[in-house]
């Protein structure tokens, strides 16, 4: 990996030489109840624009590479025959300005099993192949527990990141993409002192986080509580709403309907992404459902993220960015659930 | 100004159909529905063929592996091939008029153009089974994926020892494939079939399928348990009961095949509907040994 160094003056040089691709990121949409800013992923038109000191997202970016809606592809239909036209629904190159470590690892996860594996999608790939990532360190939130996932720091899956060092950013490159984007920048090597200056930064950061999530021998205690009860309980509460895929970076699920144009001469079909705990997730033609009640489903969730993907990858699908647990309604959080789960706690 | 260079995952290299191209998720095989059978009020056998003859040379599958079948602006859906392998691209499916899709195709006429994708999934390793006694447990409409197997049990009738086909419906009208049992017997398989609820024109054993394979058991002598496989496809509840009566009956787990069935609706590991914990069932299943479903929570 390279290092280099460059004053805070020097990011908006950065944001108009790229800006004739596509930049995303977090950009402001209104204020709280709070009065506090709320941040979205979003396509910057401006430097000024992006919020990049922003504490975190309700949703994650994932409508830019999984859509909550996509067409899939589009039938001519004629007599008897039919033609279908697929569009992978990407045109341009997306710039990803401010991405947090969170994020960044959820991409090289869903990767794993969206196109390392048999059948890879073209439609994420497609998408995937077009970004490019300027990653942004973070301040860790009362409800992060990336610490815990292993997902607090990205040592893959960008081509820049940024750490800020007071006035100026620490940058790592990783691809040659984003060393040729330097030559538009004054940029210098980092001395020791500055070496030093990072790695404090990053000592004084990992002290702030408060929730955490104990995966010691998760997949094992997972399978020995299949059974309990706890599930029970948050089962009761849970309202099967979906919040929590809707906001999750990783959640990836979807079901495909087709509609038929109203003059019978054309048909689409339509992806939509889903959720493990709607009711509907697991009811085939029939009306045979093998997940019929809330507590079933909520714990399908749990034991897909956090036991499942790990015996398929080796690592847990959540990357515990807490959005979650800070979208339910019912006030269900990963690291309770976990906890109760393991015997701790309420 | 910086501008990136767009790429097109769906270019020169990506447009193959082998597993690890990107083409391999969007390819599809043209074909047309051939002829169609009512075989009861609900389930239809449907002949489809891939219109390309080169094509349909090339298909190739084994038995237990599943098909999505694609109806532009209706939908796409798994069913298992019920036809034998050796006829290639010329399939039947089995179909049980139940859903959107389902009902749609009940209605359609014969030269209806359709899409095929796949075949997916596992098969039932009926290479392995030679030189073995073959039991094949069917319920209601369990029969379809097991037709595929049973075909070629039949085709290479001399390799196996004993076959016993056990298949229980609800009703005797309920009975699909009624047509084939006199030729099944002729091959000498033991064909018994039982009904939940008998009619006045129906002379066969009334109760449930474990009964069937009580009484086989029970007659099989001491070194049946170690010769046997088997293979189970129906409900979710027959499994539970026939599983156990076969573990009882000491045939090694990795002896016994089931075929389950899941909600799916791409066929090849992305949407993550048919998932048993991080399982696909379209890609690891739909034909599990009982060693896997034992490890597999929630599977049946």
């Amino acid at each position: 990996m390279i290092f280099k160094i460059c004053r805070k003056e020097e990011l908006p040089k950065l944001f108009d030489s790229l800006s004739a691709n596509h930049i995303v990121g977090p950009v402001r949409k209104g204020t709280d109840k709070e009065g506090k800013p709320i941040i979205a992923f979003d396509i910057a038109n401006d430097f000024n624009e992006l919020e990049l000191a922003y504490p975190s997202t309700k949703f994650s970016p994932k409508k830019f590479f999984l859509p909550y809606r996509e067409t899939l592809s589009s039938f001519d239909m004629e007599e008897s025959d039919w033609q279908e036209h697929i569009d992978f629904n990407i045109y341009k190159p997306h710039v990803f300005f401010g991405m947090h470590a969170c994020d960044i690892n959820a991409l090289n996860k869903l990767d794993k099993v969206l196109l390392e594996s048999v059948y890879p999608s073209p439609y994420y790939g497609s998408k995937r192949s077009n970004m490019c990532i300027i990653g942004m360190d973070c301040e860790p939130q009362p409800f992060c527990f990336c610490r815990s996932m292993g997902t607090d720091t990205a040592l893959h899956g960008f081509d820049m990141f940024l750490t800020a060092l007071g006035e100026r950013y620490f940058v790592e490159i990783l691809s040659a993409t984003a060393f040729n984007w330097l030559k538009n920048l004054n940029t210098r090597d980092p001395t020791e002192d500055d070496h030093i200056e990072y790695m404090a930064a990053v000592a004084k950061r990992n002290e702030k986080f408060t929730a955490r999530v104990d995966t010691t021998d998760l997949t094992k205690i997972l399978d020995m509580e299949f059974q309990a009860d706890v599930w029970k309980k948050w089962g009761e509460k849970c309202l099967s709403c979906g919040a929590c895929a809707n906001v999750c970076p990783t959640c990836y699920c979807y079901g495909v309907e087709e509609h038929v144009d109203l003059d019978l001469q054309g048909a689409s079909k339509i992806k939509h992404l889903h959720s493990c705990n709607l009711i509907d997730f697991a009811e085939v033609a029939g009306g045979h459902n093998f997940r019929p009640q809330s507590h079933v489903r909520l714990k399908y969730r749990y034991y897909h993220k956090h036991r499942g993907f790990v015996e398929a990858f080796e690592e847990s699908l959540c990357v515990g960015c807490g959005r979650c647990g800070e979208a339910c309604l019912a006030d269900i959080n990963v690291p309770e659930v976990i906890a109760s789960v393991r015997g701790e706690g309420g | 100004m910086e501008d990136l260079r767009f790429v097109d995952v769906f270019g020169e290299t990506g447009k193959g159909r082998r597993k690890h191209d990107y083409g391999s998720f969007v390819y599809r095989y043209e074909a047309e529905i051939t002829n169609v059978y009512s075989l009861t009020d609900k389930e239809k056998l449907y002949q489809i063929q891939i219109s390309d003859q080169e094509k349909r040379k090339r298909f190739t599958f084994r038995p237990g592996q599943f098909v999505m079948l694609e109806l532009p602006g209706i939908g796409e859906a798994p069913f298992s091939i019920a036809s034998s392998p050796s006829r290639h691209g010329d399939i039947e499916l089995c179909i049980r008029a139940v859903g959107t899709l389902t009902n749609y195709l009940s209605r359609v006429q014969r030269g209806a153009k359709v899409g095929i994708k796949g075949p997916f999934g596992t098969s039932f390793p009926v290479d392995e089974m030679f030189g073995q006694n073959v039991l094949l447990l069917a319920g209601g409409l369990g029969i379809a994926p097991l037709r595929s197997p049973t075909m070629s049990v039949l085709e290479n009738r001399s390799r196996f020892q004993e076959v016993d086909i056990m298949y229980g419906a609800k009703r005797p009208s309920e009975l699909l494939f009624t047509y084939l049992y006199d030729m099944w017997r002729k091959f000498d398989i033991n064909l018994n079939i039982t009904v939940e609820e008998s009619d006045n024109q129906w002379d066969g054993p009334v109760g449930l399928i474990t009964e069937l394979l009580e009484a086989r058991i029970s007659k099989a002598d001491s070194s049946f348990a170690d010769h046997t496989y088997a293979i189970v496809c129906g409900p979710p509840v027959m499994f539970k009961f026939v599983c156990k009566m076969l573990i009882e009956a000491d045939i090694p787990m990795q002896k016994i095949f089931v075929s389950l069935e899941r909600r799916m609706h791409c066929g090849r590991g992305k949407c993550c509907r048919c998932n048993i914990g991080s399982t696909y069932t379209c890609l690891k299943g739909p034909v599990f040994d009982y060693w896997s479903v034992m490890n597999l929570k929630e599977a049946i």
